[in-house]
């Protein structure tokens, strides 16, 4: 269950997207995208809604398959990758949905575990223990038996957090971490994700639009815009920037 | 696309053409679908992925016991209809008498089937378009994808197989039920005892009458699964999108099984 060694060296990327186009249809959202995220790193992706972000994201998970372009994950390349390697690399992989996306005609508790049951052949007594573990990452602890309808938007998120990382995953990703959250809950949401990354070593991608967020948690940002990359930079890099859209984006705080 | 200057008769062509290659889509989607399952229900232990005997089970209590009481209303009814309007016919003849030949066949080969597939997809398609329009819309059909589980062996193989089990099940119930009532009917109406009714129905009554309902009650069950799963996964937009997609797969599913019994028949009855 425990994430398999990186396949390549620790200094290669663990995302790698090289001009990734990406279209619906006839319509092009992506027009060649290229970032690359580090081993350990908290990687941002920000943009404004068409911006193309969401698009970014399905394909980084393996969800959509990419016009042309690469990426590679855990030094595979996915484009094209078959079902079965995309459930290797799956187990790798945890991702938190922008709405939690948990199953609704399962508690809290089954939810978390859902991956383990499916994915390991823990007896149950070991997935429980897991579980709890897991639960108590994210602060909550003993909410198990609940249903997903009885949660609040907070918990909800981190219970999907909880699920996310059952597995141990090399990658998290999180779409919209803070959407929809007053900004108390929004920020306690920050420091979890910041509490992941320095206590398990978790490579994290965060999908996002909001400023504030995206400010406290980055290590670097990558500014997407209209589906072009703008910049990957620091967060300072980000603030500093002279590009008027990123102004744009900064000053209308969208 | 059509042109925005096409005259009306093209334009007309257009849409037929259109709605042409949506219905050969929609039925190629199905059909890929049941490809999957089946594949699923024969490889998934190999695949590390064997499917679990509990949501089979909890599937066939919802969509089997759950719908008992209403299928027997429903059976019922039908009997004693069936009754009365046959003794209206036979009177005629003054054949009364005869009025059992056509309720036992017509309720086995024809009613009992259709009356409990036509409620099944009422009932249990439109709840799993339903869930599945859903769950597409909270990306849990993606959070399935990317925990590397099998939206299709988790989600689509259990409500199939329930389908397939608790059909043909809910089918001789109906013929039970239905042919109950009408003996009651009959028996009351022409004086003859429950007893008499039952011994003509059984000697009519050929095994092969009962699977005719049988079989095609599978036929049905399938139908209404992937019915249920196609349009609920083409879902678009939010709430209003499962309303939509809830809705048309009942008319699917009703259509469907009304036009495959219409084809059964004429393939196994001339």
């Amino acid at each position: 269950m425990q994430a398999a060694p990186p396949t390549t060296g620790s200094s290669a990327p663990v995302i790698e997207v090289r001009d990734l186009v990406a279209r619906y249809g006839e319509r092009e959202i992506l027009h060649g995208v290229s970032f690359s995220v580090r081993r350990g790193e908290i990687m941002v992706v920000m943009g404004g809604s068409g911006s193309g972000k969401s698009t970014l994201l399905r394909h980084l998970l393996g969800l959509e398959r990419a016009a042309s372009g690469s990426i590679r994950v855990l030094g595979h390349e996915i484009t094209g990758m078959s079902e079965t390697g995309l459930y290797e690399l799956s187990r790798r992989i945890g991702v938190a949905f922008q709405g939690g996306a948990l199953f609704s005609s399962m508690s809290v508790g089954e939810n978390v575990m859902l991956p383990l049951r499916e994915r390991t052949r823990l007896d149950r007594e070991t997935m429980r223990i897991m579980m709890r573990l897991k639960l108590e990452v994210v602060n909550l602890a003993g909410f198990e038996d609940l249903m997903p309808s009885e949660l609040s938007g907070g918990m909800t998120k981190r219970a999907a957090f909880a699920r996310a990382i059952i597995m141990d995953p090399a990658i998290l990703f999180c779409d919209e971490p803070s959407a929809g959250l007053d900004p108390v809950v929004s920020s306690a949401l920050d420091e979890l994700i910041l509490r992941l990354r320095d206590a398990l070593g978790t490579t994290i991608v965060v999908v996002t639009h909001e400023l504030e967020s995206a400010f406290r948690i980055a290590d670097r940002i990558t500014v997407l815009d209209r589906g072009h990359v703008l910049l990957v930079g620091s967060v300072d890099e980000v603030r500093r920037s002279g590009n008027p859209r990123i102004r744009n984006l900064l000053e209308r705080r969208f | 696309m059509a042109a925005p200057g096409s005259p009306p008769p093209l334009r007309a062509i257009e849409e037929l053409g259109r709605a042409t290659l949506r219905s050969v889509d929609w039925v190629g989607r199905g059909a890929l679908l049941l490809l999957d399952s089946l594949e699923w229900i024969a490889l998934g232990r190999r695949r590390g992925q064997a499917l679990r005997a509990a949501p089979v089970f909890s599937e066939m209590m919802q969509i089997g016991v759950r719908a008992l009481p209403i299928v027997s209303l429903l059976a019922a009814t039908v009997g004693v209809m069936l009754a009365i309007q046959g003794i209206y016919q036979l009177r005629r003849f003054g054949a009364e008498g005869q009025v059992v030949i056509g309720v036992t066949f017509g309720m086995t080969r024809e009613f009992a089937p259709l009356i409990t597939g036509i409620l099944v997809a009422g009932r249990s398609g439109s709840a799993l378009a339903a869930r599945l329009a859903t769950m597409t819309i909270s990306q849990e059909v993606d959070a399935l994808r990317v925990m590397g589980i099998n939206p299709v062996r988790f989600l689509v193989v259990p409500s199939l197989l329930a389908m397939l089990f608790v059909l043909p099940a809910l089918v001789v119930w109906a013929d039970l039920v239905s042919l109950l009532a009408a003996g009651v009917y009959v028996s009351s109406e022409l004086g003859m005892t429950l007893q008499a009714f039952a011994i003509q129905t059984l000697d009519l009554l050929a095994a092969a009458d009962v699977l005719h309902g049988v079989w095609k009650s599978l036929f049905f069950a399938v139908l209404v699964a992937l019915i249920g799963i196609v349009d609920g996964a083409a879902v678009r937009g939010g709430a209003e999108g499962v309303g939509r997609v809830t809705t048309n797969s009942v008319v699917h599913g009703i259509t469907a099984i009304v036009l495959t019994d219409m084809l059964f028949v004429f393939a196994t009855t001339r």
